[in-house]
């Protein structure tokens, strides 16, 4: 990489010196309205939306002398109904996190090695828009590609659009919720989405598949599901752990790691078999019943036996449990799902199960979101750019779709240089090595980058690689984009800053806006300040920003959501128009049109299938340099069946290290003997075992899930990464 | 099988209780010293038997003040919150044994002040010939010398069961939880002071007579242990649990060999020996004993601290 | 007066810490130490087992053995529904209520005096409930006066089954476990 010379430096800010005065003195105008608001004496509570997770609660700041005290839910707002999550709650402690990134960072050592020279955010956003017009000119716009997770991306994704950029992608697809969203758009033409539009408060039935709520705290499932406890809904809950969720139910099944498409042909079986399904819905709403009703004759709860490990009775007695609640019971579509790379076809069985009990948009199952109609700002036109998206080479996987793209695609890409280069990435929120599975293969890609610009609020993994570092305020201390989340109620939401950022961090807007400056972009910016679009937007919508401002959300009128309460179902979005049990779409392209079962690899000898999942205070690896979260949990543990460590002689509490099956070692990490856990799996929290030393309170503790997913089947269907096909053992210090 | 996961983690607290280090045990150890000097000086004075137990008798107040401030200055060091410590002295509050203490510890000075001045050394005498001529009229009160001789025999024992008392009124602690514990740390210390005076006495027939006694209070000590221990299994689960920490847990193999065997058996058996003539006397024995006494003060406060009540599970079941 | 007391569902609660959380930031509680944390306590053998979830934290005792222990006074039962409190100005942190405590409940803070759950007293005094209560996302928490046989928490544990901790400790603990 090229040294910065001075006057270079010079030539560029020359050039884009109009427009940077500009947005500094607005930019001066809103600081010190955040300092009048840090000399106040006394107590000020100022509203906001909360982004510790993606679910976006609304919050209340409580300022007491200027500082930051704590945070509660506001109680007006529909998703945290005034109560916020322990991540939520914890926020407070980003804030003071004395190793967040503090100033602009420009790389001085190889990459990697984290040397760094502090520079002024000219210099670091100057030699940024040079390094892209560079690659832009040299390559083209699609060389470069952007990952960006959370609404704080919103505009860094409207500044790199407007430079011709298309690649863009989000690991909430490929790594998270794809293919979720791909089952039920092919079955039912909608998606779940986020947050999820299950009525888990008013079911009276329901089943959970490796969805471990209450480990996963999104918030406002987390409440309906504690009501539906409360109310005595009967709870089944499938998974090979006994999780948090299995002591809350009826009926925990066990279940071998792998095999939940089998046990799920079974309940559809026993459905059809027993004539429990909805006979009414089915023929009103569905298309390929009777196809279905043949595929499934072999899928008997005795044949699912021997797959799952699930006595056939148990079985039966949980879908029939379903039906008999029908249509207020459900089978939970989950949400983290890529698990064994054939996910979509499960979730598929999931989306036809569902059918068969009747319950779209019924209470008590799933209902229509509904959102606040707010107009878009009237930006110009992006320019038109004539190429495909590099992460879906010749529709390789026909259903990627583009909303959020294929992280995983981005990366070979880059490696591969196929079907053409990736020279630059620009990632904003998430970290690439610790959420995709392999960190090695993202190393090597970046390793083929010409310029990595990283733009978070603390020193991730990927920062630790990357050429430019950009320190973004935290949630609560900026404005962001308006959360117009689809839910039970239409609402906005609106995000503002509770106290100013304690260093040179800035906005994600603001950096976005001169970053579009500096790429001789500004025209894509017509507001200078963020209130002007916030207040354009909402005064567009009918509605009083002022007031926003003040309660933090807005809820517009209630719609019906639920056919019990007048509202009509329509399938207008599939190709029948109906609920294809029969997926037209997937026999189309050639793909099983009904869920295939494929039996997972099994564990060579002495090794463990390898699962992961959440723990109720962080939020993937993002949240391990939070001083308040980190007291809770401050590293990972592997959870070892207690009568199977016996054998390998492991004692509750020592640290090993784990082998996977490709020789991959682990950094060490502590045995925690249970008997919550089948004995041919071992589990352990992601989002741990942190290599970047600037995050002091993480450093090295506890253990990297990712590092050890070398091998992650891809699902032919949507491309998704499915990461639960790898097998440890255990290796002694 | 019964998995109990708990997210605490508070210094001091967790995983076990670590409150009390070396400062405790040394206090309560030089506490129970003291104590043991008092009673056999004060015994020695009231019953007049003054003439060849010279060091128990006037050597014994100087080392007491000397040992009981160290012991205080232990005690002190071991305060988190140093700075407040006076409040101990706005108020007497009769359920707190560390209350009693502190206003036991504060009776105890003038105590072995006056027991000083009855027997002041011979060049302070010199020096200061006022303070020669009040010691002398004090010696000359043979009634006020009994009733010192009974004050001190009396905040002595005081003293030393208050050292075990301070402990054994912890219910939440099993281990500390017994009502032998006082009688055990009056024995020790009552062995520890004839072991002292054993080990500085230049009388021979004193010593004499102190490794005689010491002997009798390591038999007693002996005793006692026998009893706390069956009264510990015979009692609740916890109990037994806290016996266990003694007899096969973390603590037994101090506990049986520098308690039992070094601290007691031991020392017993030489001075056996040497009492009846067969060997002369040693410093090694008392020396032993001492070392005992100190040690066994370690473990107690320590096991004490690592013992706990279960926790129930689904009583309503 | 008043007895306040705490009755947790052990039914509804997860286990995720938002009470501890809540805590911290309403109290300060300094890095490292809780005043309330979370016991989950699992008996059987796999797949057959019952797990019980508890937010622990100070029994507010009836019969408060830390309150006896201590030498100064300054660990005392309020006038204020027989909160146990500590008053930091008397402390001298001898740590005899520390090991008092058969809920380990107690630690001594940074600055020297031993502190612990204080059911939010400054919070309740207004009116609310203490900071765990009124965040929890389950609703699991309740906050109450028992000597009052109309409150929320007077209620549940007369129309559900319930246990305390160590009972046999004989403190008299006023967190209720409903079951």
């Amino acid at each position: 990489m090229e040294k910065i010379t001075r006057r270079k430096f010079l030539e560029i800010s020359g050039a884009t010196f109009a427009g940077a005065t500009i947005v500094a003195s607005s930019n001066r105008a809103i600081e010190s309205a955040i300092l009048d608001n840090e000399n106040k004496k006394g107590l000020v509570k100022i509203p906001s939306y909360c982004s510790i997770c993606f679910w976006k609660c609304g919050l209340i700041g409580y300022v007491k002398d200027g500082k930051l005290w704590k945070l509660e839910g506001n109680p007006l707002d529909p998703l945290s109904k005034g109560r916020l999550c322990p991540r939520g709650n914890g926020g407070v402690g980003q804030h003071y996190d004395p190793d967040r990134l503090k100033a602009p960072l420009v790389r001085v050592g190889s990459p990697g090695e984290e040397k760094w020279k502090i520079s002024t955010w000219d210099e670091a956003l100057n030699y940024s828009a040079r390094k892209l017009i560079e690659i832009k000119e040299k390559y083209g716009p699609q060389s470069i590609a952007v990952f960006s997770h959370g609404p704080g991306g919103a505009f860094l994704k409207h500044t790199m659009r407007a430079f011709g950029v298309k690649n863009f992608t989000a690991p909430s697809f490929a790594q998270c919720r794809g293919p979720r969203e791909v089952a039920f758009e092919l079955t039912y033409g909608e998606i779940i989405g986020s947050p999820e539009r299950t009525d888990i408060g008013n079911s009276r039935c329901f089943a959970l598949i490796g969805s471990h709520l209450g480990e996963n705290m999104h918030n406002t499932q987390v409440q309906e599901f504690a009501k539906a406890i409360a109310k005595g809904a009967t709870i089944i809950v499938v998974d090979p752990r006994f999780s948090i969720a299995a002591s809350k139910a009826k009926y925990y099944l066990p279940i071998k790691p792998g095999t939940d498409t089998a046990l799920l042909l079974a309940w559809i079986n026993v459905l059809i078999e027993e004539n429990l399904f909805d006979k009414d819905f089915v023929e009103t709403y569905t298309f390929g019943f009777d196809q279905l009703k043949e595929y499934i004759k072999p899928y008997t709860p005795e044949w699912a036996f021997t797959e799952t490990g699930i006595q056939p009775e148990l079985i039966r007695e949980t879908v029939r449990e379903l039906a008999r609640n029908k249509p207020a019971s459900f089978v939970h579509p989950g949400r983290h799902v890529n698990w064994y790379g054939n996910d979509v076809q499960r979730l598929r069985a999931v989306a036809i199960i569902n059918a068969l009990l009747g319950n779209w948009n019924h209470r008590g199952a799933f209902f229509k979101p509904v959102k606040m109609d707010i107009p878009k700002y009237p930006y110009p036109p992006y320019p038109d750019v004539d190429y495909d998206v590099v992460y879906n080479p010749d529709n390789q996987y026909p259903f990627a779709g583009e909303e959020e793209g294929l992280t995983n695609g981005v990366r070979s890409a880059t490696i591969t240089g196929k079907p053409y280069p990736i020279k630059a990435w620009v990632v904003y929120g998430t970290n690439l090595i610790q959420t995709l599975p392999n960190p090695s293969e993202t190393i090597e890609a970046i390793k083929k980058l010409e310029f990595l610009l990283v733009i978070d609020v603390i020193q991730s993994e990927i920062a630790m690689w990357a050429d430019v570092v950009l320190p973004e305020s935290i949630y609560l201390e900026r404005y962001d984009e308006l959360n117009i989340s689809p839910f039970k109620v239409p609402f906005v939401g609106i995000r503002q800053p509770v106290v100013p950022p304690p260093h040179d961090q800035k906005d994600g807007w603001w950096i976005a806006r001169k970053l579009a400056v500096k790429l001789g972009l500004e025209q894509y910016y017509p507001w200078k300040h963020i209130e002007q679009y916030l207040k354009f937007r909402v005064e567009s919508a009918g509605l009083s920003y002022e007031q926003l401002k003040k309660d933090g959300v807005i809820v517009g009128k209630e719609k019906p959501i639920f056919v019990e309460d007048g509202l009509n179902l329509e399938f207008s979005f599939t190709p029948t128009q109906k609920i294809e049990l029969y997926s037209t779409q997937l026999a189309e392209k050639g793909l099983p049109p009904f869920p295939v079962y494929e039996r997972p690899p099994e564990p060579p000898p002495g090794y463990f299938r390898l699962l992961f999942g959440r723990s109720p205070v962080h939020t993937f690896s993002m949240t391990q340099s939070n001083p308040i979260l980190m007291d809770m949990v401050d590293e990972n543990e592997v959870w070892v069946n207690s009568d199977v460590a016996s054998t390998f002689g492991l004692n509750n509490g020592e640290y090993v290290r784990l082998m996977n099956q490709d020789g991959v070692v682990s950094n060490k990490v502590k045995v925690r003997l249970t008997q919550r856990i089948r004995p041919d799996c071992v589990f352990m929290l992601h989002g741990f075992g942190h290599t970047s030393k600037r995050l002091k309170r993480a450093y090295l503790k506890g253990t990297s899930d990712s590092e050890l997913i070398t091998r992650y089947d891809i699902d032919p269907i949507m491309g998704a990464t499915g990461m639960n096909n790898n097998f440890v053992t255990f290796v002694r210090e | 099988m019964n998995e109990l996961v708990i997210t605490r983690h508070n210094e001091m607290i967790d995983p076990h209780l670590s409150i009390w280090g070396w400062e405790i045990p040394v206090y309560l150890f030089l506490g129970g010293l003291v104590a043991g000097m008092m009673i056999i000086s004060g015994y020695f004075i009231l019953t007049g038997r003054t003439k060849n137990t010279l060091c128990s008798c006037f050597r014994i107040p100087i080392i007491g003040i000397v040992a009981i401030s160290l012991g205080m200055l232990a005690l002190f060091l071991d305060l988190e919150h140093k700075l407040y410590v006076w409040n101990l002295y706005l108020n007497f509050k009769w359920e707190s044994p560390m209350s009693w203490g502190a206003w036991i510890l504060l009776i105890i000075y003038p105590i072995l002040f006056l027991g000083l001045l009855i027997r002041i050394p011979e060049e302070v005498g010199k020096k200061f010939p006022k303070i020669n001529s009040l010691s002398i009229k004090l010696r000359e009160k043979t009634q006020f010398v009994k009733f010192l001789g009974a004050l001190s025999m009396i905040f002595g024992g005081l003293l030393g069961a208050y050292t075990a008392v301070l402990l054994s009124a912890f219910s939440a602690r099993p281990a500390w939880n017994s009502p032998m514990l006082w009688t055990l740390f009056l024995a020790s210390g009552l062995s520890s002071a004839a072991a002292l005076v054993h080990l500085i006495g230049k009388d021979p027939t004193e010593r004499h007579l102190l490794a005689k006694a010491d002997n009798s209070f390591l038999i007693a000590e002996l005793i006692i242990i026998v009893l706390m221990i069956i009264g510990f299994v015979s009692s609740s689960q916890v109990h037994i649990d806290a016996a266990k920490l003694f007899l096969s847990g973390p603590f037994a193999a101090t506990f049986w060999v520098f308690v039992v065997f070094l601290g007691i058996v031991i020392p017993f058996i030489i001075q056996i020996l040497s009492v009846n003539n067969k060997i002369p006397h040693t410093n090694i024995a008392p020396l032993l004993v001492m070392l005992g006494g100190l040690i066994l003060r370690f473990i107690v406060v320590y096991a004490g601290q690592y013992s706990h009540w279960h926790r129930n599970f689904f009583i309503g079941y | 007066m008043a007895r306040y007391a705490m009755v947790i569902d052990t039914v509804k609660c997860v286990g995720c810490m938002d009470c501890v959380v809540a805590c911290k930031t309403e109290n300060n509680v300094p890095e490292g130490f809780n005043r309330d944390w979370i016991a989950y306590e699992t008996i059987g053998k796999y797949p057959t087992l019952h797990m019980e979830i508890r937010s622990e934290r100070c029994n507010h005792c009836d019969n408060p053995p830390c309150v006896y222990t201590c030498p100064t006074g300054a660990s005392h039962i309020s006038e204020i529904g027989g909160i146990v409190l500590v008053d930091y100005d008397k402390c001298i942190g001898c740590k005899a209520c520390i090991a008092a405590c058969p809920y380990d409940a107690r630690f001594i803070h940074p600055d020297g005096y031993a502190t612990k759950c204080t059911f939010c007293e400054h919070r309740v005094v207004q009116g609310l409930d203490p900071a765990c209560v009124s965040t929890c996302p389950t609703h699991c928490m309740y906050f109450g006066d028992l000597d009052d046989p109309n409150s929320q928490v007077s209620k549940l544990l007369q129309s559900r089954k319930y246990h305390v901790l160590q009972p046999e400790t004989g403190t008299k603990p006023q967190i209720y476990y409903l079951i």
